[in-house]
């Protein structure tokens, strides 16, 4: 396998606002690879009297897309790199990056299925390029997206979500909202929990793989009480980001 | 390498004039208390915390966490110099001199040099004189309010004439011995001393 | 303290996982490394390199067993030379 890892400059090709706390960069990459879904780049910036700051993205883009790639960032408060992105950066800018990056959260399609992909927060972002390269591959891999997300405004990618939930075959897409959901809603309203967890894997059989991505308390509980209900450890693939890591 | 590459706009962490007589050279002040960690935070209770001071002494003594209390302490206001490059100025804390507590033992004339040691396995090394005429505590208040167990507790040891990570998190006893016995971060590049003041980063052999 | 069950504490929430590292691991082995196994040398328990427990905000990196929270290894960066100690893996079992 061909493997980038040298420090190279992109150039940002678009912004899009995707919530009011998060935007999604396309960046264009001088020396693309194929990623695989899952994956991340690490972003450096460098400062005129060379102080750096690394953090580590997500690509939110299926490998599919050739030459340039998409990585949502929220904008975290005390974070050096994500405030930089979100108030400085440009289209025609131009960013230090490397990657793609990562060999053990990932999936693609001749890995097969059910899957389970269950996010917190921005945590959506590794499980959507899973989501569209599912979608570019033309699969029907039974898949259901678990999505726990504070507020009806922090739902990232909701549109395309619920276009391709709608188009999609055996794509399934259920919220649980943690602290306002929106008006009539009937669904999940609370933090992901057993009762949850047991429902979504019903429609999914008994041996899903499973990927879990957000912050930590959330990967803790639904790895634990995954665990806990007799689903084999080793289908379980988890990425956690802390409140300062910028993933 | 892309060295020569900078990011438009980024500025990082350069210090603003009026801070800059206060920073040691290659720090940058910050506001907040940023939470630095080598693994997860030790479950330590009142119950069952204890310190304890061995090695090079006449004879070893433990404090339970309520004997503790009731040795004199005192408040003190200090910068703290991280070595990952943030300041923070004037931060209070309440804890016991180590003077006072080497006044409860008597040193084996050999002693030189002090490892911390703490819950969760970290430790670090100082010379003991280092330790005494007011530069070292053992603090469990910070900024009027029980030491928060992420900052290190119950209870931590402040240095804060050197880098922070001198400054032990969850200490549970120092060991006094003839020798400098490099501590975690000693032993993997960091320097013997690290006084911020003369950017003691890095151990030079490496 | 009562409260630690539920608001974990803060250096656990700012713990990452291995995988969050590929980037730096792949710069020391010249390799992707997070599908890699590792064997705790404290414990014996097998992993993913990409499954221990990385803590990043501190003087180095340091990279705990997920099963027993023993080092497994520690990583510093100074000016002039990148540091790896691997005394807590047993050993690697690197995919051919």
């Amino acid at each position: 396998m061909k493997q980038s890892i040298q420090w190279q400059i992109a150039q940002v090709k678009a912004i899009k606002h995707e919530t009011p706390t998060v935007k999604t960069f396309t960046l264009s990459i001088p020396a693309w690879v194929q990623h695989r879904a899952g994956q991340h780049y690490d972003v450096r910036l460098t400062a005129p009297d060379g102080y750096q700051a690394q953090r580590s993205y997500s690509i939110a883009s299926e490998p599919e897309r050739v030459g340039d790639i998409d990585l949502t960032v929220e904008r975290l408060g005390d974070g050096e790199v994500s405030p930089y992105l979100h108030d400085v950066l440009v289209p025609g800018d131009q960013i230090e990056l490397r990657g793609p990056l990562g060999g053990y959260f990932v999936w693609d399609t001749t890995l097969g299925g059910p899957l389970l992909l269950i996010a917190g927060g921005s945590g959506i972002v590794p499980l959507m390029a899973m989501v569209r390269h599912r979608v570019a591959q033309r699969s029907d891999i039974p898949t259901r997206l678990l999505h726990s997300v504070r507020t009806p405004e922090a739902v990232i990618y909701a549109e395309e979500l619920s276009r391709l939930s709608k188009q999609q075959t055996r794509l399934d897409v259920t919220y649980t909202f943690t602290r306002q959901a929106p008006a009539n809603w009937r669904g999940y309203a609370r933090r992901v929990d057993e009762m949850i967890l047991r429902e979504v894997l019903q429609t999914l059989g008994n041996k899903p793989r499973i990927y879990i991505c957000g912050p930590t308390a959330l990967v803790e509980v639904a790895a634990n009480t995954l665990a806990g209900i007799g689903v084999d450890a080793e289908s379980i693939r988890t990425e956690r980001f802390g409140p300062t890591g910028g993933r | 390498m892309s060295g020569q590459f900078v990011s438009r706009g980024f500025q990082g962490g350069r210090p603003s004039a009026e801070t800059r007589d206060r920073l040691p050279p290659g720090q940058h002040a910050v506001s907040d208390f940023p939470v630095l960690s080598a693994g997860p935070t030790p479950q330590v209770t009142h119950e069952n915390w204890q310190l304890t001071i061995e090695g090079l002494v006449q004879e070893p003594i433990t404090w339970r966490w309520e004997d503790f209390l009731k040795l004199p302490s005192q408040e003190f206001t200090v910068n703290i110099h991280c070595v990952t490059s943030w300041s923070k100025f004037d931060t209070r804390w309440r804890g016991v001199s180590m003077d006072t507590l080497f006044e409860h033992v008597t040193l084996d004339p050999r002693a030189r040099y002090a490892t911390a040691h703490c819950h969760g396995g970290y430790t670090t090394n100082l010379p003991i004189d280092e330790l005494i005429n007011g530069q070292a505590f053992v603090a469990y208040e910070y900024d009027g309010k029980p030491l928060p167990a992420e900052h290190g507790g119950l209870a931590r040891l402040v240095v804060p004439h050197l880098y922070f990570w001198k400054s032990a998190k969850w200490l549970r006893g120092l060991r006094f011995m003839e020798s400098n016995q490099r501590g975690f971060w000693e032993s993997l590049g960091y320097h013997n001393h690290g006084d911020p003041w003369k950017e003691e980063r890095y151990s030079s052999d490496y | 303290m009562s409260e630690l069950d539920q608001s974990m504490d803060m250096n656990t929430k700012m713990m990452l996982d291995g995988n969050a590292l590929a980037g730096k691991l792949q710069a020391i082995f010249g390799a992707e490394m997070t599908a890699t196994s590792t064997i705790c040398a404290q414990c014996g328990g097998t992993s993913l390199m990409g499954e221990l427990r990385a803590f990043t905000q501190s003087p180095g990196i340091v990279l705990r067993c997920p099963t027993c929270e023993g080092v497994m290894l520690r990583l510093v960066q100074t000016p002039r030379a990148t540091l790896l100690d691997a005394r807590g893996v047993m050993y690697l079992k690197i995919p051919s």
